[in-house]
C-alpha cells in the first residue's frame, strides 16, 4: 500500500498526488512511468510521473479523470492509499547538450514533459516551451515550466490565454526563425502526430511519449505494441519515447479506442 | 502376488456440454477411495522408473505407499521432501511424458496415474492445512533474493528456507505465482483454492514475498549485491509475446495469449462485469498456435461465450506441442481445430477492428529442424473465415529488462540468460534458470531448475567459507 499524502485540483478533472513511495523516488528519472492500481480489484492502469522527491521519499503524479479506473483513483481521499505501484518503468528519456531544445506540450502530456525539461535545461540547453491546451483553465504547470524555459509560448483553442490556435502554429514560427536541435513533444495522439508531420520535412529530431493502453508495463502482454519503423515494439520497455518521424500514430489512435465501448459501460454502471 | 491390475482409475471430470461454459476446474479430483485403489495398483518396483521420469525425483512409490496404508498425512511429508508445489504438479505437470511413461505398466497401456494421486496428495495437505515441518531448521544468518515469484522461484524459495537462508522473492506483478497467475486458466488451476494455498504454506515457512518490484528498474542485480543478499536467483521466465509479423496483426481484439490470458486470469475478466479489467471476444474467435497455451486460450474463449472457437495452427495434430489431455479436452467442448493452415493476413472493419483472417493450407514435407514434418504452403489454397477476435499464441521470447540491466550477464544470441546446468551464470553468486535460461517450458522442468539452483547455491555458498 501506497500512502496518498496530499490531492490537488489542478484544472478540470485533473489530479495533482503526492504519494509515498520512497524506493521509486529514489530511482525515478525524466521519463520513467508507473503502473498503479487504485484498490485491491481495480484495473492496472499507466501513469506519469511529474516529480519526486528522494529526500522525503514523495513520488507525485498528475493524471485526468476519463475512466471507470481514474474515476476510483480520483475519489481517494487524503491519507487513504493506493494498492499498488510498479515502477519506475521504461526507459528515461535520453538527455545530452543538442543545443536548442523545443518543449512542446498538450494537456496533461505537460505533466510528463516537466522533468525532461528541467533535465535539458540542466544539462545546458536552450529550452524553449510551448504549452498548449483547450482554455486558460486547462494548462497546468506553466510556472514550474517557467524557470526552466528560455522562452515560453502558449497556445489556447479558444484564445483565452497566450495565442489563439495550435502548438504546431507557434512552433513554425519558431522553426522558421531559428535552428532547433531537439524536439520533445508530448501530448494527445493528434498533436504529436501534427508536430511530427511539422518538423518531418526539415528532418529536425523530435521524440515523442506515447501512450498507448497496458496492463504489466513489463513487457509481459504486449497490448502496448505499437509500430515504429515498421516493426512491432513495446512502448513499456522499448519506449515510452521513439522518433516521432517513425511512429504509425493511426494505429496507436485507433488501438486506444480499442475498449471505448466497454468503458463507456464501465461509467455508466458506475453512475 | 496378486494379479496385475489394469483398470486405471479415471479422475472424474466435469460434462463437456456444462464445463464449456464454466470456469470452475474441468477435473475434479480422486475420491479417497478411488486414489487407494489406485494405489493398490502400484507394483512398488525395487527399482522405480517412474522416479527417473520425473524431472524433480519425487519418490513416487514411498508416498503412494503411504495413500494405499491409509496416511494421507505421512504422504504429504513424503511428496514435500522433493515437491513443494504437490497440488500445482499434480495438475499442470505433463505425466504422460513423465514418470506415467515410464511406469512398467505403461508397456501394458495402463500406467498408475501418478498426477492424479500426487494432486490428491497435494489437495489433501491444503484442505487439511498440513504445514510443513521447519522445527530443525536453523537460520543461518544469510539472506538470498529471487526474482520472479512463478513455478521456479517459488520451488527454489521453498528449498533453500528449509536450508535456513532468509529467502525473499521480489514479484513485477501485484499478485504472486507467475504464470500460474496470469496464465494458466482457472479451469486447469484454480487460483483462491490452490496456488494462493501453494504459496501461503510457503509463506508460512517463513518466505518474504515482494509484489510490485520489478528487478532491473527498482533495483539492479548488483543493487541487490549491495543490499546484502548473497545470493540471487534469476527466474523471470520467458514472458515476451511473439508476434508472426503479418499485416493487421495490430488491429483492434488481436491479442497476444499473454493479454488474453492476462485480462481473463489475473485481472480476472473471467468474473464478467465485475472485473474493472475488460475484455472482448465478440462470437468467433480464432487462436493462432498448437501449444498448452493456445489450448487455454481457445476453452478460455468458449467459456467467455465465444459461439465459435478455431485453434489455427500450420502444423498437423501429431506434431501439436500441447498435451494429449488438453487436446482431448478441447476437442470434447467443441473447439474446431484448423490443421495444417497458416494465418497470412488480418483483414479489417472501417473501424479498426478485426473482421476476417485471411490463412492458406499447409501439406507436410520432409522434418526441419526441429524434427518435425515442415509444413509448406499448398499454392492457390487462400481462404478467408470470419473472426471477431484473435488470439496469437506461438510462443514467448526472453524478457530483455534483466539482461539490459545487469552489466557483464552473459545471455544468448536470443537473450536467454546463459546458465549451466546447476543454474551458475558467468556471475558469481548469481544464478538463473527455468523459462528465462531453457526458453518457454513446461512448469515441472522449471521446478527442477529451481531444485536444482537451491541445491548448488547451498553448495556454493558454504564451500566459499
Amino acid at each position: 500500500m501506497f500512502d496518498l499524502l496530499t490531492k490537488h485540483l489542478i484544472a478540470p478533472n485533473v489530479w495533482r498526488y503526492s504519494i509515498r513511495a520512497p524506493e521509486i523516488a529514489v530511482k525515478r528519472q525524466a521519463g520513467h512511468f508507473v503502473i498503479l492500481r487504485p484498490a485491491a480489484n481495480s484495473e492496472r492502469i499507466p501513469l506519469t510521473i511529474v516529480a519526486s522527491d528522494p529526500a522525503a521519499g514523495t513520488l507525485d503524479i498528475i493524471f485526468q479523470v476519463v475512466g471507470a479506473t481514474t474515476r476510483e483513483l480520483a475519489a481517494l481521499p487524503e491519507g487513504g492509499a493506493i494498492h499498488d505501484i510498479a515502477g519506475p518503468l521504461g526507459h528515461p528519456t535520453h538527455i545530452e547538450k543538442f543545443g536548442t531544445a523545443v518543449m512542446v506540450g498538450g494537456g496533461v502530456g505537460i505533466a510528463p514533459l516537466l522533468p525532461i525539461a528541467q533535465a535539458f535545461k540542466q544539462k545546458g540547453n536552450r529550452v524553449i516551451t510551448i504549452l498548449g491546451g483547450r482554455s486558460q483553465d486547462f494548462l497546468i504547470l506553466e510556472n514550474d515550466l517557467k524557470p526552466v524555459s528560455d522562452e515560453l509560448f502558449i497556445a489556447t483553442d479558444d484564445g483565452s490565454r497566450g495565442q489563439k490556435g495550435l502548438v504546431t502554429d507557434v512552433l513554425k514560427t519558431i522553426i522558421s526563425k531559428e535552428k532547433i536541435d531537439i524536439i520533445v513533444a508530448i501530448g494527445p495522439v493528434v498533436m504529436m502526430k501534427a508536430v511530427a508531420e511539422l518538423t518531418r520535412p526539415q528532418g529536425i529530431k523530435t521524440m515523442v511519449s506515447l501512450n498507448p493502453l497496458m496492463i504489466d508495463g513489463t513487457g509481459m502482454c504486449g497490448v502496448c505494441r505499437c509500430k515504429v519503423a515498421g516493426k512491432t515494439k513495446f512502448a513499456c520497455v522499448d519506449g515510452p519515447e521513439f522518433d516521432g518521424h517513425q511512429v504509425d500514430f493511426d494505429s496507436l489512435k485507433r488501438r486506444l479506442s480499442m475498449f471505448k465501448d466497454e468503458e463507456k459501460k464501465r461509467m455508466e454502471a458506475g453512475n | 502376488m496378486s494379479p496385475i491390475n489394469l483398470n486405471r482409475a479415471h479422475m472424474p471430470e466435469q460434462e463437456p456440454n456444462i464445463r464449456a461454459h464454466n470456469f470452475a476446474e474441468v477435473n475434479t479430483g480422486l475420491t479417497p477411495e478411488l486414489a487407494k485403489q489406485e494405489a493398490a495398483r502400484c507394483l512398488f518396483c525395487k527399482k522405480p522408473t517412474c522416479i527417473e521420469g520425473c524431472p524433480v525425483h519425487i519418490n513416487i512409490p514411498h508416498f503412494i505407499q503411504a495413500i494405499l496404508e491409509d496416511h494421507p498425512d505421512e504422504a504429504v511429508r513424503r511428496i514435500r521432501v522433493d515437491n513443494s508445489l504437490p497440488a500445482i504438479c499434480g495438475r499442470v505437470c505433463p505425466q504422460e511424458t513423465q514418470c506415467e511413461e515410464k511406469c512398467v505398466l505403461a508397456k501394458k497401456g495402463a500406467p498408475i496415474a501418478i498426477g492424479a494421486l500426487e494432486r490428491f496428495v497435494g489437495d489433501h495437505a491444503i484442505r487439511a492445512c498440513i504445514l510443513p515441518d521447519m522445527s530443525n531448521v536453523r537460520a543461518n544468518g544469510r539472506k538470498i533474493a529471487i526474482i520472479g515469484s512463478g513455478p521456479s522461484g517459488l520451488t527454489c524459495a521453498g528449498e533453500l528456507i528449509k536450508f535456513g537462508y532468509a529467502v525473499t522473492v521480489f514479484e513485477a506483478l501485484h499478485e504472486l505465482g507467475g504464470v500460474l497467475s496470469y496464465g494458466i486458466p482457472e479451469f486447469r488451476l484454480p487460483k483462491e483454492m490452490i496456488v494462493k494455498c501453494e504459496i501461503d504454506t510457503l509463506k508460512n515457512m517463513g518466505v518474504q514475498f515482494v509484489p510490485n518490484a520489478v528487478i532491473g528498474k527498482i533495483h539492479t542485480i548488483p543493487e541487490l549485491q549491495d543490499m546484502g543478499y548473497d545470493a540471487i536467483y534469476i527466474a523471470t521466465g520467458a514472458g515476451y509475446p511473439t508476434f508472426m509479423n503479418i499485416p493487421g496483426e495490430d488491429l483492434n481484439y488481436v491479442y497476444s495469449a499473454n493479454e488474453f490470458l492476462t485480462r481473463v486470469n489475473l485481472m480476472q475478466a473471467f468474473k464478467g462485469d465485475q472485473s474493472a479489467t475488460p475484455i472482448y471476444i465478440g462470437k468467433r474467435v480464432a487462436v493462432i498456435g498448437g501449444g498448452n497455451t493456445a489450448l487455454d486460450s481457445a476453452r478460455s474463449a468458449l467459456r467467455l461465450g465465444a459461439e465459435k472457437v478455431y485453434i489455427v495452427y500450420r502444423r498437423s495434430e501429431a506434431e501439436m506441442p500441447g498435451r494429449a489431455e488438453e487436446i482431448k479436452h478441447a476437442k470434447e467442448e467443441g473447439i474446431d481445430f484448423q490443421l495444417l493452415t497458416l494465418p497470412l493476413e488480418y483483414l479489417s472493419h472501417p473501424n479498426g477492428s478485426v473482421r476476417a483472417m485471411r490463412c492458406i493450407r499447409m501439406e507436410l514435407a520432409e522434418p526441419d529442424a526441429s524434427g518435425r514434418r515442415k509444413p509448406v504452403p499448398i499454392a492457390g489454397s487462400e481462404f478467408e473465415f470470419q473472426i471477431d477476435s484473435a488470439v496469437v499464441a506461438i510462443g514467448t521470447q526472453a524478457n530483455p529488462i534483466i539482461a539490459a540491466t545487469t552489466p557483464g550477464l552473459e545471455t544468448n544470441k536470443w537473450g536467454y540468460i546463459t546458465a549451466n546446468e546447476s543454474g551458475e551464470t558467468n556471475l558469481k553468486n548469481v544464478f538463473a534458470g527455468g523459462d528465462i535460461v531453457s526458453g518457454s517450458a513446461t512448469v515441472i522442468l522449471a521446478m527442477g531448475a529451481g531444485r536444482t539452483a537451491a541445491g548448488q547455491i547451498h553448495e556454493s555458498l558454504n564451500s566459499a567459507k
